[in-house]
């Protein structure tokens, strides 16, 4: 494998994708409202019902449908702080994965239905580059950049919960092994099926919106987990993020095997 | 020039039921400027994919540099460069990203990457506007961005798809003068698809002209022209006072003379029927008592050659 090659590839395509606003915003927008300024609505939640004399027993009547195991773990805290925790560590943990999904599916999308949109890359299929060099790539600079994004989404979401549900809790709760087990086990799970999915989308797409939005389905899994939960089906126990983890590398090898199989310069050639 | 350097035998390449590239047999010298010449859709593109390795055959196979490019693609990529048909650069990069991204791409020594980018961005006068992103470029401009992306590496074998296409006639002339240069001093050898005749009139040792993905001719132009060019245009000039005498005697020659000549201001520009019909003429026009000061053939060209080859389309 020819590093410098491929480290050239992911530098091309990070370079060309941060200057498309279509991709950047998303990536600075969704952080903004779902880990920063989610918290700290969740957090004064239970004061602003107090303040305005709305009552919160549809909270209390859906916390009270949990799974047993859930209320174990919330056991330790005050009926406010059981709501605060509840949504802040529980509830939101699903939507936190919407993030490497949703970089990796916008970096993906612009890396190859981007490129088709704009030409670019018959030249890059005449370099030296193998096809395997160029699909790891391709793959690589959309991954590790998921990644990055959903850990420093992370690191941001973790400073504000516990800074925003400090005048309630009243020390750092957050995050627990569950939350560590879904940054390091199911990020780069879920990252690696977006972009797989747009790999897979983009033969088809005519350019980067198209692609886009067709790849965009990949958040019904994850709408499916939040849902689940929210109904009291399962929770985000450690358990089950290990599991879930399993499941979508186990899809992502599957894919992945599939996707180099059809991924041929001669193919590349006549479709893109 | 010495052996070949491309050498391909019964390449053929299918889409569907068309044979963009049907059976093509040909070899190409070491240090050769060929061209490659057709109409849109001729199979000029396809070919260079194949050779390239960027594209499967669908039967037959080529060799390039001794490499074959379905199993050696890439060890053969190092040593070619491709100038594509459309530019084919990412728009959102400065022109000095463009290049060192894709020397690293082209294995150039880290430690020469600065200076080779700097040299050919002045070469093809664009080191003024170096880190501007390309998008704000002429089309001319990213013609050579793309030209100087292709030489990066000092390919043995530079592929050129319609290089002066967006060119203005100054840009192009110098990217005739490099192209010359490469072939001549560096002993480049280069593949040119074009459909600009006069182009490749004046640029290439030898000629393919590439018809629904066939091969209908092949040689030097001069070959070519005596081969498929069969009348020939002179200009005749005889003592103005005579003028008047000349045109009767030369429609009493239907078997010399074809068509009715075309009095230019002081001389005839006349079509004969082939090159021996030249001293035939001549001893019919001194027996007349004419003083005939010039009788000069005019060199036919590849344009004549396209054309005939071509003479259904037209």
């Amino acid at each position: 494998m020819n590093t410098r090659a491929i480290l050239a590839i992911v530098r091309k395509d990070l370079k060309v994708a941060v200057q498309n606003k279509g991709v950047l915003l998303p990536m600075i927008i969704l952080p903004l409202i779902l880990f920063v300024a989610m918290p700290w609505l969740m957090a004064y939640g239970p004061d602003l019902a107090k303040a305005t004399n709305t009552s919160f027993s549809n909270m209390d009547e859906m916390l009270g449908h949990m799974p047993v195991g859930l209320l174990h773990e919330l056991s330790g805290y005050t009926h406010d702080q059981q709501l605060i925790v509840f949504i802040l560590m529980y509830m939101l943990a699903p939507m936190f994965l919407i993030m490497p999904l949703m970089v990796s599916s916008i970096l993906a999308a612009d890396s190859f239905a981007g490129e088709k949109e704009r030409k670019t890359l018959e030249a890059l299929l005449y370099t030296p580059t193998t096809d395997r060099e160029l699909f790891t790539a391709k793959l690589l600079g959309s991954w590790v950049a998921a990644i990055a994004v959903a850990l420093l989404s992370f690191i941001i979401y973790a400073v504000m919960v516990n800074a925003a549900a400090w005048h309630s809790v009243g020390r750092i709760f957050f995050p627990n092994w569950m939350w560590i087990a879904l940054v390091f086990w199911v990020t780069p799970a879920v990252a690696g099926l977006g972009l797989v999915v747009m790999v897979f989308v983009s033969v088809r797409a005519q350019g980067f919106q198209d692609a886009y939005q067709t790849g965009g389905l990949v958040v019904l899994p994850v709408l499916a987990l939040m849902i689940g939960q929210i109904s009291g089906v399962m929770y985000f126990s450690l358990g089950v993020v290990l599991i879930v983890g399993l499941v979508i590398w186990l899809i992502d090898v599957v894919l992945l095997w599939f996707a180099s199989k059809s991924f041929r310069r001669g193919e590349l050639m006549t479709k893109f | 020039m010495s052996s070949p350097v491309i050498q391909i035998s019964s390449l053929t390449r299918r889409f569907g039921e068309k044979n963009a590239v049907d059976n093509l047999i040909l070899d190409v010298q070491a240090g050769e400027i060929f061209g490659f010449l057709g109409h849109n859709g001729a199979g000029k593109t396809t070919t260079v994919r194949l050779l390239n390795g960027v594209l499967e055959p669908t039967s037959g196979g080529a060799q390039v540099l001794g490499l074959d490019p379905q199993t050696e693609g890439s060890a053969l990529r190092a040593r070619t460069g491709v100038l594509t048909e459309t530019p084919s650069l990412d728009e959102r990069l400065t022109a000095r990203d463009s290049l060192s991204i894709y020397a690293d791409l082209y294995n150039v020594p880290r430690a020469d990457v600065a200076v080779r980018v700097n040299s050919l961005l002045a070469e093809f006068e664009l080191a003024d506007r170096a880190d501007e992103k390309v998008g704000g470029y002429s089309k001319g401009m990213k013609q050579r961005l793309a030209l100087a992306r292709a030489l990066l590496h000092k390919p043995e074998v530079l592929f050129l798809d319609e290089p002066t296409a967006a060119l203005d006639p100054v840009a192009a002339r110098h990217v005739h003068t490099l192209v010359e240069n490469l072939a001549r001093r560096e002993g480049c050898t280069v593949f040119l698809c074009t459909h600009n005749l006069v182009e490749a009139q004046k640029l290439c040792d030898r000629v393919a002209v590439m018809e629904h993905g066939r091969l209908v001719a092949l040689g030097t132009p001069a070959d070519l022209t005596r081969q498929y060019v069969k009348r020939l245009d002179v200009d005749l000039e005889v003592d103005p006072v005579q003028m008047e005498l000349v045109l009767p005697i030369l429609q009493g020659l239907p078997q010399l003379v074809i068509g009715s000549p075309k009095q230019e201001k002081d001389f005839l520009t006349l079509t004969l029927s082939g090159r021996e019909a030249v001293p035939e003429l001549l001893a019919v026009l001194v027996q007349k008592g004419l003083r005939v000061y010039r009788l000069a053939p005019q060199e036919a060209n590849l344009e004549e050659v396209y054309f005939a080859l071509h003479g259904d389309a037209q």
